[in-house]
């Protein structure tokens, strides 16, 4: 077991709202090491050859159980590519958390690239919570770029919520799902971009058994100078429902664009998307500062709120 | 301060002499014309008139939404003309819309904490709530978002301006919106702020012969000026019967009867 230094635990404070050792089963990845480890009975965590990832094994029919997988990084200049591949049996109900939070004070660029899969089994039920955070003022730029990947077999529902509030400057994410008959998946995706950064966002979702539903829905600021773009295709290859939702708040001379994409393959897909970028309403600025508060204070209490 | 030696007895709020012009292309067009008007401590004073009459201007005016193109705004005989919202509203001022906003992502108990300035507990918040014909325990959670009726983001408009319980509160059409039931309930928030008004102040912008009745004094406001004004006994009578009090888009009570 690594010890691990002050910046490091407010990573994974960050992160993982984790204040010391985990419950349940976890692995903790620091500057590309393990920093500590532990499996449970129902949940096997194993490395994969070169530190190049993990498998994670959760026994069929396991209740109640979390798996944290946190990943700090506070070397400047550290590229990794991870692949972590999750295993999850039938009618198991699980929260996985994960997240990625990179300190970088130095001139070189720190990027992590982590490919998750997820394999689902029938029925199962898996929540999966992921933050992305950076912090450190070096000239290095601080880039995450997310593949998930879910195959979702049978009944099984997988909600998954993405923020990223602070401090990543390059970020490319990629998630794309195959659902079969009855299957569900929620996606509550946040995100705020400050400065020159950079976000996209891309979603892949085919909607393959007969039942099967998706609800993809991103709720996005982009300030100064930053860029997104949210890209959503949802495709109908059964009698399914998808519905993909962008809403956005520009500020400053933050850009964003919004890309619907629906694809029915079936005439009883049905599919809907939403999308709305615009500036925080006069009104809603009006009101609050009628409360007391300053343009400021009523401006961060709009975007509190929308991006909670 | 020199003025308070003089014990000179200021009221709650002072307009003089206030213009408003719009601009609608290259016409200039005066809204509110010359309007002076003084709302006294504590006393109820409710604004009516014909619709597009400029009541929600002045309301606006008075909240520091809109700055006049001339004259003067005084509270408690401070000069206010030049202070922004968020002065105005620290100073004492309150005011519910006529329209009230949507937040998404804003709960009803955030935006009465808010309004309240401090994090008060889920049962004051209720308290508020109740008041206003809203059975608090489902609502506090709710976001103010497109999920609430028009009738349900009004009333939560009146409970933040309660929560807030400033010197002078002005609400602009409290009743557009309400049902009958919660009319009821609305007037009885209205007349329990008469009884404990003590040194504040209240404006309330209203058709209705209820909240008329509940009134200290009456302005009748028409093609922004004001038309008529004085205490509740002596105006209320001229309206009543005739269509001005009823349904302000008609004519006031003086055309009809000339
Ligand atoms: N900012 C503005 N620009 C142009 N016209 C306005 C503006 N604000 C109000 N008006 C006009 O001024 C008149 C008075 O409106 P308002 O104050 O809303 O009246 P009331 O509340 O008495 O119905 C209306 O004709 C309205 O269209
Ligand atoms: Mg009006």
């Amino acid at each position: 077991m690594m010890e691990l230094d002050g910046i490091q635990k407010r990573l994974l404070e960050e992160i993982a709202d984790l204040h010391g050792l985990p419950d349940g089963a976890y692995n903790i990845r620091s500057n590309s090491e393990s920093a500590g480890r532990r499996s449970t009975a129902n949940v096997e965590i194993t490395p994969k050859e070169e530190g190049s990832g993990l498998d994670i094994r959760i026994k069929p029919g396991t209740k109640r159980e979390s798996v944290h997988i946190p990943v700090v990084m506070t070397k400047s200049g550290l590229k990794e590519t991870v692949y972590n591949d999750f295993y999850i049996g039938e009618d198991a109900d699980v929260v996985i958390i994960a997240g990625c939070g990179i300190d970088n004070c130095g001139m070189a660029d720190s990027e992590h690239d982590g490919i998750h899969r997820f394999y689902v089994g029938k029925n199962a039920k898996v929540k999966y919570v992921e933050k992305h955070y950076g912090s450190g003022d070096g000239a290095g730029k601080r880039i995450l770029n997310p593949v998930t990947e879910v195959y979702q077999e049978e009944g099984s529902t997988v909600e998954m919520e993405m923020a990223q509030i602070k401090g990543v400057d390059d970020t490319e994410r990629t998630t794309t799902a195959e659902l079969a008959a009855g299957a569900k998946l929620v996606v509550r995706e946040r995100l705020m971009t400050h400065g020159c950064q950079r976000a996209l966002s891309t979603y892949v979702v085919n909607l393959n058994g007969a039942g099967s539903s998706a609800d993809v829905v991103s709720r996005s600021v982009a300030r100064d100078d930053s860029y997104q773009r949210f890209d959503a295709k949802v495709i109908g290859n059964a009698p399914c429902s998808g519905h993909t939702e962008c809403d956005s708040i520009i500020m400053d001379r933050g850009r964003i664009l919004a890309v619907p994409g629906l694809e029915a393959n079936d005439v009883d897909a049905a599919l809907v998307h939403e999308a709305a970028i615009g500036k925080i309403a006069g009104e809603q600025l009006i009101k609050l500062m009628t409360l007391g508060l300053t343009e400021q204070e009523a401006e961060e209490q709009i975007i509190n709120g929308f991006l909670m | 301060m020199a003025l308070c030696a003089n014990r000179e007895r200021y009221d709650m709020l002072t307009l003089r002499n206030i213009s408003f012009d719009v601009h609608d292309g290259a016409e200039g067009r005066e809204i509110i014309r010359d309007v002076s008007l003084a709302i006294p401590d504590g006393r109820l004073v409710v604004v009516t008139g014909p619709n597009g009459g400029g009541k929600s201007t002045l309301a606006r005016l008075i909240m520091g939404i809109e700055k006049p193109t001339s004259g003067t705004i005084e509270l408690n005989g401070e000069d206010i003309t030049a202070l922004s919202v968020t002065e105005r509203a620290r100073r004492g001022i309150g005011f519910a819309f006529q329209q009230p906003v949507r937040f998404k992502g804003l709960r009803v108990l955030d935006l009465l904490r808010l309004a309240a300035g401090r994090d008060i507990s889920p049962a004051d918040a209720c308290e508020y709530l109740a008041a206003v014909g809203l059975c608090a325990r489902d609502y506090i959670q709710r976001e103010v978002n497109a999920s609430l009726s028009g009738g349900e983001l009004k009333r939560v408009e009146i409970a933040t301006v309660l929560a807030r319980g400033t010197a002078l509160s002005v609400f602009d059409e409290p009743e557009a919106g309400i049902d009958l039931w919660s009319f009821q309930n609305l007037i009885e928030v209205f007349e329990g702020m008469r009884r404990n008004i003590h040194d504040s102040s209240i404006m309330i912008i209203s058709h209705q012969e209820r909240i008329l009745n509940i009134a200290d004094e009456i302005v009748v406001l028409k093609d922004g000026q004001v038309d008529r004004q004085g205490p509740k006994d002596e105006i209320l009578p001229e309206l009543i019967g005739t269509p001005a009090a009823v349904a302000g888009c008609r004519k006031t009570a003086r055309e009809v009867r000339a």
